[in-house]
Formats: structure tokens, C-alpha cells, sequence
């Protein structure tokens, strides 16, 4: 029980009346932005980044614990209340929880996400602190093959589960690896991309890289498109739920704490196929399956709770080896390498204060954030109507000053104004942008570990894959890129016979959102078309669906 | 039989696999031109990783423009805000634009009080806001706050300009 005792330790670190504070004041600006409409919660932690700047590196986490979960659970709220399709991510929680908004069941679509959020949130975290230690134990054996050897796995992984065509994912992650390359290379001192720019020497800061392509990339790709009319907010009081609703969610809570947690721990990326995975799974046990895409409330509580235990899971990665899988990730990556701390296994011994006081106020957070949430949501409400021009004003404004504020210098706007362009670009021809900011951060890691490893092996490449882990990894990595023709040749032939319902089905729905067709899920049982059971992959034969089919054969 | 000009007629994303090939280009020309130096050690030196990049995304390059002239394309980004019924308002993206450059080039003369309340106000401005009183007023609180918050509270001197001594 050595991580429960380390666990109490860092409520000790927690529960200090100026770090219960700022876990307060984390939440609390971290719903607040992350309901904002347009700010998912990865813009929302760059954003916020420069208000931590003056504080102890021990401090800033501790509320950037609170904006993670607090941007998380206000993310929830803008897709319930809200009348539109917003991002991929959140959109599951939108089916049905939009639906049960109006039939003026808004206060219990919010009570089932909050306490789920809460309950999955909590198990998360409690999984992280009784699985870091293990990875930990595994991360120090690790040789530089090894580490590099994972991150390849991340970058495919990334490129290849995320968004709906893998060409336009590698382009983003080839993007993001060069932007990892400006500025004076760490072994040789050689200037690499600097163009003679001697601001350039030092590199691209992450941190303009995140809110260039995630504030200043969306603000324009939202004022090309912003709506004439903003979308219409469901009114709602005190978020409450009845004996009834409780009846039916607390098992889909546990459910998606369980299925979520596994997927944010893998590199895998994201909560995209956790939570439809989820939203199936709840709807094959319903025993109201026919409420689904009318407003079930096992809909929303399931999905929620996935969300979020997957949110927990990614710190798995994070803490332990220093590997970010999630946009949000990459942003906590940053922020940690801003104060000059570098995540990983030596980070649990080197910093434990700083650990175990995050991950206790993770808990701290998720209890501040039930506590206030189910009152507060009138008020989250009124937040949603907020004059669209001051919105994005106000994200140009605050991207501007934080970006500024990293070095007090010019350059950083030219070159932020040159990252938001790209971001623009990326949305406007469907390339997703986590690919990239996941290059910037772990490309020039995985360049370092390349060239130990050669350099240990002098030269030899075998000295790459020469432990049993990498050469595992490589393994998973080859069955990744191959998947499109194993699935052509192998699988499909098999599955005509055998077909697995939840996963096909789940396949089928990711299918659909990705080419935002998806508003009431259909009612039927298992598809009967030819369902993948991996959704970038599916051949599809629907004309729409051309770009994925073309770019497999 | 469609011609190589009818095929690429509307395909403003072949660009997207232009600007992709140029960046690959130039990831390994300038690669090609760092100076080898004795002070390299181990076996791969500077030069190999931007290589590899430039010749990523050169492959991507040309994947992406097959896909895009075999009639593939990507599928613009959905969000709350987002209505992708009408097309690319050119007109807000440029004021936004110059806004937001107004700020690059004034945040050190005229200082961020000054730049930073006219990167607001334009931009709300170009997004269609017509208070032509609450806009300005909105605009100049948040930067005057924004610079005292900065410099007293976080310790970060933004810059004050031609306010040098009055602030």
C-alpha cells in the first residue's frame, strides 16, 4: 500500500488552505472557459497557462488539475445545452443528452454528467495512483530503443485512430515534427530551420504552438463560418436527478469508468471511441432501448463517465513516461516543461510532493466540481449566451497577451500568427490538429532517443529493436499500419460469417459522426450493411463516404 | 474523359499537398546545408531527422494530391459556433487579420494598453459588433486590467509604450 500512503501524503500537500484555493480557483475558470461554445478543454488550459506563471511549479499544477476536470465537465455542459453538433468529442454526450434538453429534462442530463463525471473521475484518478507506480517500476528498465519504440507507437497511434483519413493525419504530424525541429539542434549546436532569425535559436515555444493552433486556428475558423443567428440555449435550473434517473445511471457510470480508463491509459489518443464504445454497450443493456435517440438518460451518464475516466487514464502515460496522448496532454506537457520539470519515471522520485499533491487534488478537484456544478448550472447557461463577436474577440485577445507573455517578444506573434494560419487551414481541409501539436512535443524527444540508441549500438540499426519491449511495439505499430489490407483480405472474409454486434455497430456511428450525418443514432439492432469494426478503415461504398476507401487500396 | 485541368478545378486542397511538398523541400534543403563539424557525436547527426521529416512529408504530399484528384476530400471541422451551410466569410478573416497584426506591430511602440484595445475592438468589430460606445469601453478595460493583473499580480511587464510614466 506504498501508493496509498504517498496518496495521503499528497492530500497533506493538497488540503493547504492557498493550494485548496487555487484547486478552486482552477475549477471554477476551467468550467467557466470550458463552456464557453468554440473552447474545447485543451484551449482552455493553453489560454489559462500565463495565469500560473508566478506561481510555485507545486501550486500551478494543482490548478491546472482543476481547469483539466473543470474544462472536461464544461465541455458536457455546452454540448447538453446547446442546440448544435459541436466537436467530435463531446458529441456522444450530445445525442441523447441534447435530446433530454428538450423534452425539459436539461437539469437531470446535467446531474447524471456531473455525478458521473465525479464518480468515473474519481475511480480514474484512484487508477492512476495504483497504476503509475507499475509503470513507473516498468519505465525505469526501459533503454532508449524502448522510449523510442513508444513513440512511434504515439505518433501512429495518434495519426492512424483519431479523424477519418489517415493521409491528412500524417500531413498534420508531419507538420507538427517540423515545427519540432526549429532552432539550435541539442547535441551539435547546429542551427536547424532558424532561417538566421537569432529569436528562432531557442526553438518554437510549445506553448505558442498549442494556442496558435488550437485559440487562434479555431477563433478564424469559427468567425469564417460563425452562424447569423447563435444557437438556441435550453433554458435550465438547479441541475437535480430523481430516484429513478439514479436507478438507471449509477451502473453506465461504473461501466464507463471501466471502459474509459483502459483507452486514455493506451496511447491510443483521445476519447472518441471509448465513448461511442460506451454509448453502445449501454444501449444493448438498456432495458428502455427504445428511449435511445429520444433522450435515455444511460446515453449520457455512460458516455460522461468514459469521457472522463479516459481523461484520467491519460495521466498514466503522461506522469509515468513523459508520453502525452491527448491534445490536452501535450498541453500539461508543456506547461510542465515550462517550469522546467520533465515528466517520466524519474519525476516520481525527483518531485513526489509535486506528484502525489496533483493527483490527490485531481480528487480535491472532481469534489469541488459536484459541489459546485449542480447549483451552478443556471449560471453555465448564461455563460453559453455570451455576444459572439466578444467571445472570439476576447480569444484573439487573451491568445495575443499569453503568447506575448512567454518571452516578451514580437517574434512570438509573427510566428503565432503563422501557426493560427495553419490551424485555420487544417480545419478547412479536414486535417486533424492533435496529430501536430503531438509532433511538435514528442518529435524532438524522439529524435534524442534515436540518436542514443544508434549511438549505444554505434550506428547499427538493430540497436533500435534489439530488447523484446521495442520489438513488441514494433509489432503492434506494423499491425496498426497494415490494418486497412489485414482487414481487406483477413478479416472481412472471416467477419461475413461471425459478426461481433457492439464493436460493428460502434464502428458504423463513428462512421456516420465523422462525416456529421449523425443526429438520432438509428433504432435497430446490429447493422446489417458491411460494418467495420475500425472506423478508419472502413472501405465504404456510400459515394460521400470516397476519401477513406480511396487512400486504403 | 476529364482532362488534367477539369480534374483539378475546384480542388483548392490540392494547395494543402503543394505547401506540404514545399515544406518537405525546404525541410531538406536546409538540412543538406548544415555544416558536418567534429563536435558531432555518435553516428546520426543533425542533418538525419529533418531528412526523414522532409521526405514524410513529401510522401504525404503526393498521397494526399492522388487522393484529392481521385475525387477524396477532407472534411471541413463541425463545432457549436459553426455553420458550414454558407461559405468562408473572407471578409471577417481579413479584418481579424489585420487586427490581430495591428497588435504585432503596435504592442511595442504605442504599448499593450493602446495595442491591446485595438486588437479587441477590431476584432469584435470584424465579427460584427456595432457598439460603437460599449465596444471601445470594453475594449480599453480589459487591456488597462490585463496590464496591471500582468505587471502587479503575475510580475510580467507588458509593455507600456507611448503610456510610459502615465500608467
Amino acid at each position: 500500500m506504498d501508493a496509498l500512503s504517498a496518496l495521503i501524503e499528497g492530500f497533506g500537500t493538497a488540503l493547504t488552505p492557498i493550494n485548496l484555493l487555487l484547486a478552486l480557483a482552477g475549477v471554477v475558470l476551467g468550467t467557466a472557459i470550458g463552456v464557453l461554445p468554440g473552447i474545447g478543454p485543451a484551449m482552455a488550459v493553453a489560454l489559462l497557462l500565463p495565469v500560473t506563471y508566478n506561481l510555485e511549479p507545486v501550486g500551478a499544477f494543482i490548478m491546472f488539475a482543476g481547469i483539466y476536470y473543470g474544462g472536461m465537465y464544461g465541455g458536457s455542459t455546452t454540448s447538453i445545452l446547446l442546440n448544435t453538433p459541436g466537436e467530435s468529442a463531446s458529441v456522444v454526450t450530445a445525442i441523447e443528452g441534447n435530446q433530454m434538453a428538450k423534452r425539459g429534462r436539461a437539469a437531470q442530463a446535467l446531474a447524471t454528467a456531473a455525478i458521473g463525471s465525479f464518480v468515473a473521475g474519481t475511480l480514474g484518478t484512484l487508477g492512476v495512483v495504483f497504476l503509475a507506480p507499475y509503470v513507473v517500476d516498468l519505465a525505469v528498465q526501459m533503454g532508449a530503443p524502448d522510449y523510442f519504440a513508444v513513440m512511434v507507437l504515439a505518433f501512429i497511434a495518434v495519426t492512424s485512430v483519431l479523424g477519418a483519413s489517415r493521409i491528412r493525419g500524417f500531413a498534420s504530424l508531419g507538420i507538427g515534427l517540423l515545427i519540432g525541429i526549429v532552432g539550435i539542434d541539442a547535441v551539435t549546436g547546429q542551427q536547424r530551420l532558424t532561417f538566421g532569425v537569432p529569436q528562432l535559436a531557442d526553438g518554437i515555444d510549445v506553448i505558442v504552438v498549442a494556442v496558435g493552433l488550437f485559440a487562434l486556428g479555431e477563433a478564424l475558423w469559427i468567425a469564417a463560418h460563425l452562424r447569423r443567428k447563435p444557437a438556441e440555449v435550453i433554458p435550465v435550473g438547479r441541475a437535480r436527478m430523481g430516484r429513478e434517473d439514479f436507478r438507471r445511471s449509477w451502473k453506465p457510470w461504473l461501466r464507463g469508468a471501466v471502459i474509459g480508463f483502459p483507452f486514455g491509459a493506451m496511447p491510443a489518443g483521445g476519447a472518441e471511441i471509448p465513448t461511442f464504445l460506451s454509448y453502445v454497450t449501454e444501449k444493448r443493456l438498456s432495458k428502455h432501448p427504445e428511449e435511445f435517440g429520444k433522450g435515455a438518460i444511460e446515453g449520457v451518464a455512460g458516455p460522461e463517465a468514459t469521457n472522463n475516466a479516459s481523461a484520467a487514464g491519460v495521466l498514466v502515460p503522461l506522469l509515468a513516461l513523459g508520453l502525452p496522448t491527448s491534445a490536452i496532454a501535450a498541453v500539461l506537457l508543456a506547461a510542465f516543461q515550462q517550469y522546467g520539470i520533465q515528466p517520466g519515471p524519474l519525476l516520481f522520485e525527483n518531485e513526489p510532493e509535486l506528484v502525489w499533491g496533483l493527483l490527490a487534488s485531481l480528487i480535491i478537484g472532481n469534489t469541488l466540481l459536484l459541489v459546485l456544478n449542480l447549483p451552478l448550472a443556471p449560471i453555465w447557461a448564461k455563460l453559453l449566451k455570451t455576444p459572439r463577436p466578444y467571445l472570439y474577440a476576447g480569444i484573439l485577445f487573451f491568445a495575443s497577451l499569453g503568447a506575448y507573455a512567454v518571452n516578451l517578444a514580437v517574434v512570438d506573434l509573427v510566428v503565432l500568427f503563422i501557426i493560427g494560419l495553419t490551424g485555420f487551414m487544417m480545419r478547412r481541409y479536414g486535417l486533424p490538429v492533435v496529430p501536430a501539436i503531438i509532433g511538435v512535443i514528442l518529435g524532438p524527444r524522439a529524435e534524442v532517443q534515436l540518436r542514443r540508441a544508434l549511438q549505444i549500438s554505434n550506428g547499427e540499426l538493430s540497436g533500435l529493436y534489439n530488447t523484446w519491449f521495442s520489438k513488441s511495439l514494433y509489432v503492434v505499430v506494423a499491425l496498426i499500419v497494415l490494418w486497412p489490407l489485414l482487414n481487406r483480405f483477413v478479416l472481412r472474409p472471416l467477419r461475413r460469417q461471425a459478426e461481433i454486434p457492439v464493436l460493428s455497430e460502434t464502428a458504423h456511428i463513428l462512421d456516420d459522426a465523422h462525416h456529421h450525418k449523425l443526429v438520432v443514432p438509428p433504432q435497430e439492432g446490429p447493422m446489417d450493411g458491411p460494418a467495420d469494426d475500425r472506423p478508419t478503415a472502413a472501405v465504404s461504398d456510400d459515394a460521400g463516404h470516397a476519401t477513406e476507401g480511396r487512400e486504403n487500396r | 474523359m476529364s482532362t488534367l485541368v477539369q480534374r483539378t478545378r475546384g480542388r483548392s486542397e490540392l494547395g494543402v499537398a503543394l505547401l506540404l511538398l514545399a515544406l518537405g523541400v525546404l525541410a531538406i534543403v536546409d538540412a543538406l546545408q548544415i555544416p558536418t563539424t567534429i563536435g558531432q557525436r555518435g553516428p546520426v547527426g543533425p542533418a538525419a531527422v529533418p531528412i526523414a521529416v522532409g521526405v514524410l512529408l513529401i510522401v504525404v504530399a503526393l498521397l494526399l494530391a492522388r487522393d484529392v484528384l481521385a475525387g477524396g476530400h477532407g472534411e471541413a471541422e463541425a463545432g457549436e459556433d459553426v455553420d458550414l451551410s454558407h461559405p468562408s466569410d473572407w471578409r471577417t478573416v481579413l479584418l481579424l487579420a489585420g487586427a490581430f497584426l495591428a497588435n504585432v506591430v503596435l504592442i511595442e511602440p504605442a504599448g499593450w494598453p493602446i495595442s491591446g484595445a485595438v486588437l479587441f475592438f477590431g476584432s469584435a468589430y470584424a465579427l460584427g459588433s456595432r457598439h460603437l460606445v460599449r465596444d471601445p469601453i470594453i475594449a480599453v478595460a480589459l487591456s488597462v486590467a490585463t496590464y496591471y493583473l500582468f505587471g502587479q499580480a503575475l510580475g510580467i511587464g507588458l509593455p507600456a509604450g507611448v503610456l510610459e510614466g502615465i500608467l
